[in-house]
Formats: C-alpha cells, structure tokens, sequence
C-alpha cells in the first residue's frame, strides 16, 4: 500500500471550481463513495463550517469563515502565524465552540456529536506530554480502541488491530518503548497509529512534523498519501506551502478571513497567498 | 503475493517471541507478585476494619468479637516475639491498616495526579481537609452533633475539591494560582476557626497530630471510613483506568475522542479528596502530598509502562509505609515523617537506578 504513492499526485478528479474567497465552495469529489449511514443520518460532508466566527476577547480569530470537507478530502489548511488555523481546526472538532456560526461533523451538529472514535485527532501539544510519562507506543496506539470499548476490556481483536496499526506505520520493532525514547518522526507514527487503530474516518493533523527532520518528514508524508489513497479524509495544518501543494487536493488559505478554499491546482494559480500572508509578511520558502 | 505471506509469517513469529517474552518476563512476575501481596494485605486490614465494626452489633453472633479477639491475641504473640508493645492494641491496628490502605490509594490515585502535573492538588486538598476537621470540631462542639469528625472533613475537602475543579476550569489550565490561594485560604479559615473555637468549645483533639501525623489519631471511624473508600476508589480506577490513562496522556485527543474529560477530571479530583482525608490521619496535612507523589516519582523512573508505573508506584508505596511505620514504631517518632524520608529514599534509589540506566535525562518530572 505505502508503495503506491507516486510525489505529487493529487489530482483525485476533482471538478474545477473558481476560487472564491468567503463563500462556501463544495468539493465535486465523488470517487470515495463508501459513505456511510449512522441512524438516521446520511452524511454528506464531513465537516461542514458555515459563517464561523470567534474572537478571543477583543481579538477577531476568525471572521465569516464557511467552508466544507467531504470524504476522502485531503485539506491542507494553511495560514500565517496567528491566522486562526489551529482556532479553526478546534472549532471543527467541537474542542471550543464559536461566536457565531454553525459546524455539523459527519452531519450531526458538533455540540451533539458522539462518534469520538470516528476521528483521529494529533495536536500540535501531543508530544509535550508524552515527553514526559512513562508509556509505551503499544500503550498510546491501545488509546485509539478507548472510545470503541467504553469501560469494558479490550478485547483480543481490539489489541490486534493496535498491533496491525503499529505494523502500517512500521514501528512494530518500537512497541515496547517508550514514547519519549522515541525520535520526532517515529513519535508522530506512534500518534497517526493510534489514530489509525481507532480506525477514523478523519484524521485531523495541527503541524504534526514540527522538529522532525526532513527524510521522516518525508516519510510521514507519504504515509499521510497512503492513507487519504485508502479512503481515509485527512484535514492538515501546514506551515509549509510547498508540502501542501504538493499533497493536499484541496486548500484553504486562511488569515482571520477565508481567502481561499478549493481545489490545489487553482489556488496555485491564484492570488489567495499572497492576498493572506500580505497582511503580515513572510513566506517561508522551502526546497525539496 | 508470497513477499506477503512471508512477512506475514514472520510478524506472527515475532509477535509470538514477544507475547513470550511478556510471560516469562521475571521483573513483569515479581511486580505482579508483589502487587498481589499489596492486594492481600490490604483484603487482610479491611477484614480487621470490618471485624472492628461488627463487633459492635450483638445480633450477628459471636463470631465477630472472636475473630478480632484471636486477631488480638496474634497481636500479643507478635509482641513478644518481637519484644514490642504494639500488635496488642486495636487503636495501633487502625493505624496501620490505615497506612497500608493510603499505600495502596495514594500511589493509585497520584500516578494520574503526577502526570497530570497536578501533583500539588493533594497538598491543597489536605488544607481544605484541616479546615472540615476546624468545621467538624466546631458542629461537634456547638451541636453536639454525634457524627465522626472524619466525615466532616471529607465533606469540606470534597466540597473544597469541586471548587478547586471549577476554578481552574474557568482558568483554563491547572494553573498553580487556584491552587496557591485554595490551599493558604482553606488554612487560613482553619486556623482562625480553631483559635476561635478554642474559646468557646472544648477541643480535645490535638491540632499537632493533625498537622504532622500521628498512630494515634486514627479512630474506628476513620479507620471505617478509609476502609470503604479504599475499595470504592480501587474499584473507581479499575472501571476507568483507560479514560484516566487517556485524559492524561493527551487531553485534547481525548476530549475529540469524546470522552467526559471534565467530568473524568471532577472524578480525579474527588477521589483525591478521598484519599488526602484518610492519607491526612497518618502522614499529616503538612505530609500527606508526599504519599501521592513520591512513590510515583520514583516508579517512573524506573518503569517502562504506564501500567508498570501504576504497579511499581503502589509497591513503593506500600514499602514506605511499612517500613516508616516500623521506623516511627522502632523510634518512638511520628509516622507521617517516617513514611515520607522512607519514600525519599526510595526516589533517590530509583534517580540513581536510572542515572546508571543513562535514560534519565529522557525524564523530566514536573
């Protein structure tokens, strides 16, 4: 599976789409079809943002912002420091609630949404602790199967999908150590493997490969393909342009407002970068 | 297709090799041994509470009265033996089993509270407790109220855990700011509540064994009640151990995941109300964070697990008991004392231990 990744492809047939800064866009994306029926629900997106705005005491966040995430979605979401990324991707999640505005995940209305184990979630903050308490990889990989068990024990096939996750991510050899033994890289496989025995259905990265050096980054990152080609959705959050253009098949550049949410190629060709990161400066250029 | 299989094959081998080497591991079996025996002893002292309190209800036959005589009886035998004077008094046994079920709770409940980096929540929470015992001197005094004086300061230290919880709540972290000013304002009205009380109610209870500890401040009630809570919180963490274990690791990913993290995280901190209270008779309200922290500090030291943590955690714990008692007892010195030194000795056995391993620089404890 990890072999089939070829660099730069992201073009999953998506429908061209203009570029349209603050207004909702939907992905024409029909190729992951597997939708699936909870209750009575028949999910259409996601994650669906619409008109979200929250400010931290007198500072605006986020202003106006609407924006959709279907299945098998790859979603760089990009920004400059201070932009409201990691506000957002919160918001998405239901870790904080907004001013103003609405957020259905997998169709349910965020503040009633229940199915915890249907998302994979590393924070920016996940390797702060696990710097410094004594757990193993098995033992952070096993929390991937806590929401599906509630309080009961987990089961023979609940440890062995732990283990066959380990096996993906090729830190079986690992399993034993423990997490703040382990190298940057290796620790954020422990973490996608987790999210991968819970087996999400999105998976939600903040800067996920802040202090791993290059050729993990890079392995990380074809792990990532690997597991968007399988049908997994994958929301990511990047200071790094070049490896979002390179990856994701949808984009949303954001700083405060929405300046562009759509598919790779045509943000490429828009001005939605520069019009984001003029306001406060830079662009960190790298070459790979 | 055959690459497959062969790889296939070969984790099965591999994953076999290391289920073995997980059951035939000898550290893995001395732990589970030595938690075993902790269990044990800690079945045997609630099995001393329970005779203790049925001995007083006639109509259950006279068996109670005889086993805790004969318990008694070893006592005296143990006494002789050992050329002391104290496995004969059933006030010493209250104490002790006391201690050893703190050995067990503490550590339990601290290998959250350390990794949590919350560890001061217990000094804190025994500040509130010295001022339920104020309370609890007071109503007593003023009412005549027949209730145990334990059970009020539980109430105000569960009472004073919600608050705590709810202020750093609303100050989004587990910041030391509540912390600092719960624990020097619960002291404060303690304090001034017994200065006052002085004057007015008699006070029979010295405020010292309180403050540093003492066997001898251990009452049936207390003893009872450290009984129930000890079994109550034991089977609290059994049920739970994932979510706790979760919501320490990664807060944020548990919170996404679903799980009740505040309320996970009022459950933590009402246990360790529990637990200061019945820690508090023994260590002290000035000792008793030293139970939920140091075993824990030690254990992770050296522990490759979290589960080994937990285990190593209630074996130094419990050790530390045992061995400050015999210490407080062999010296005639107070206990609480006695049982943190011993603790700190392990802790500075274990930084050694994992100096020499050359892996401590890879542990950094708050």
């Amino acid at each position: 599976m990890r072999n089939e990744f070829e660099p730069g492809a992201f073009t999953h047939g998506s429908v061209q789409e203009p570029t349209c800064p603050k207004r909702t866009i939907r992905s024409g994306r029909t190729k992951h079809t597997h939708l699936r029926e909870r209750g009575e629900f028949t999910v259409s997106s996601i994650v669906d943002v619409q008109n979200v705005t929250f400010s931290y005491g007198e500072k605006l966040a986020l202003d106006d912002v609407s924006l959709t995430v279907d299945e098998g979605d790859f979603l760089g979401l990009i920004g400059p420091n201070g932009s409201g990324k990691t506000t957002l991707l919160h918001i998405m999640l239901g870790l904080i609630g907004p001013d103003r505005g609405s957020v259905e995940l997998f169709g349910q209305p965020v503040e009633q949404f229940d199915q915890g184990e249907r998302i994979g979630y590393v924070s920016q903050k996940a390797t702060s602790r696990g710097g410094t308490m004594p757990v193993t990889v098995r033992e952070c990989v096993r929390m991937g199967r806590f929401a599906h068990v509630g309080h009961s024990r987990l089961s023979d096939e609940d440890r062995q999908i732990a283990e066959d996750a380990l096996e993906t991510v090729d830190i079986a050899d690992l399993a034993d150590q423990r997490i703040n033994q382990l190298s940057g890289g290796q620790r954020q496989r422990a973490y996608i493997a987790r999210a991968i025995a819970s087996e999400a259905d999105l998976l939600a990265l903040d800067e996920p490969t802040v202090g791993v050096d290059a050729e993990s980054r890079d392995a990380f990152y074809r792990l990532l393909d690997s597991l968007n080609e399988s049908g997994i959705t994958i929301i990511l959050i990047e200071h790094d342009i070049g490896v979002v253009t390179d990856r994701a098949n949808r984009i949303a550049c954001i700083n405060t407002e929405l300046y562009h949410h759509g598919d790779t190629e045509s943000f490429v060709e828009s001005e939605a970068l520069s019009e984001a990161y003029g306001a406060t400066g830079t662009v960190v250029h790298h070459h790979h | 297709m055959s690459g497959q299989d062969e790889h296939a094959t070969e984790s099965t081998h591999l994953s076999e090799e290391r289920s073995q080497s997980v059951k035939l591991d000898p550290r893995r079996a001395v732990e589970l041994l030595g938690v075993t025996l902790v269990g044990i002893l800690g079945a045997l002292m609630i099995g001393f509470v329970a005779l203790d309190w049925l001995r007083h209800y006639p109509s259950l036959g006279t068996l109670p009265t005889t086993a805790f005589e004969q318990f008694l009886i070893a006592g005296m035998w143990a006494d002789y033996v050992l050329g002391t004077n104290v496995f004969q008094h059933p006030f010493m046994w209250r104490s002790i089993a006391t201690g050893v079920l703190v050995g067990i709770v503490g550590p339990l409940v601290g290998t959250y509270l350390v990794h949590r980096q919350m560890a001061l929540i217990g000094e804190t929470l025994a500040h509130t407790a010295f001022a339920g015992v104020a309370i609890g001197l007071l109503v007593i005094g003023l009412t005549g109220f027949g209730g145990s004086l334990m059970f009020v300061a539980l109430l105000v230290s569960v009472v004073g855990a919600l608050a705590v919880q709810w202020l750093t709540e609303r100050t989004s972290t587990f910041g030391d700011v509540p912390i600092a000013i719960m624990l020097t304002g619960s002291f404060a009205v303690g304090t001034l509540l017994i200065s006052w009380g002085r004057g007015h109610v008699p006070v029979t209870i010295d405020i010292e064994d309180f403050l540093f500890g003492s066997m001898a401040v251990v009452t049936a009630d207390g003893a009872r009640m450290m009984a129930i809570l000890s079994v109550a919180v034991v089977a609290i963490v059994a049920v739970t151990y994932k979510q706790l274990l979760f919501i320490t690791f990664d807060e944020q990913a548990a919170r996404v995941a679903q799980l009740n993290v505040s309320g996970y995280n009022t459950l933590l901190v009402v246990m360790t109300a529990v637990v200061v209270v019945g820690a508090m008779q023994v260590l002290g309200v000035i000792l008793v964070a030293g139970m939920l922290v140091i075993p824990v500090a030690a254990a992770s030291q050296v522990a490759r697990s979290f589960r080994e943590t937990l285990y190593l955690s209630i074996l130094i714990g419990q050790i530390s008991v045992l061995g400050g008692f015999a210490f407080a007892i062999g010296s005639s010195l107070p206990s609480g004392g006695s049982i943190i030194v011993v603790a700190i000795a392990f802790y500075l056995v274990a930084v050694a231990a994992s100096l020499l391993a050359g892996r401590s620089a890879a542990i950094s404890m708050h």
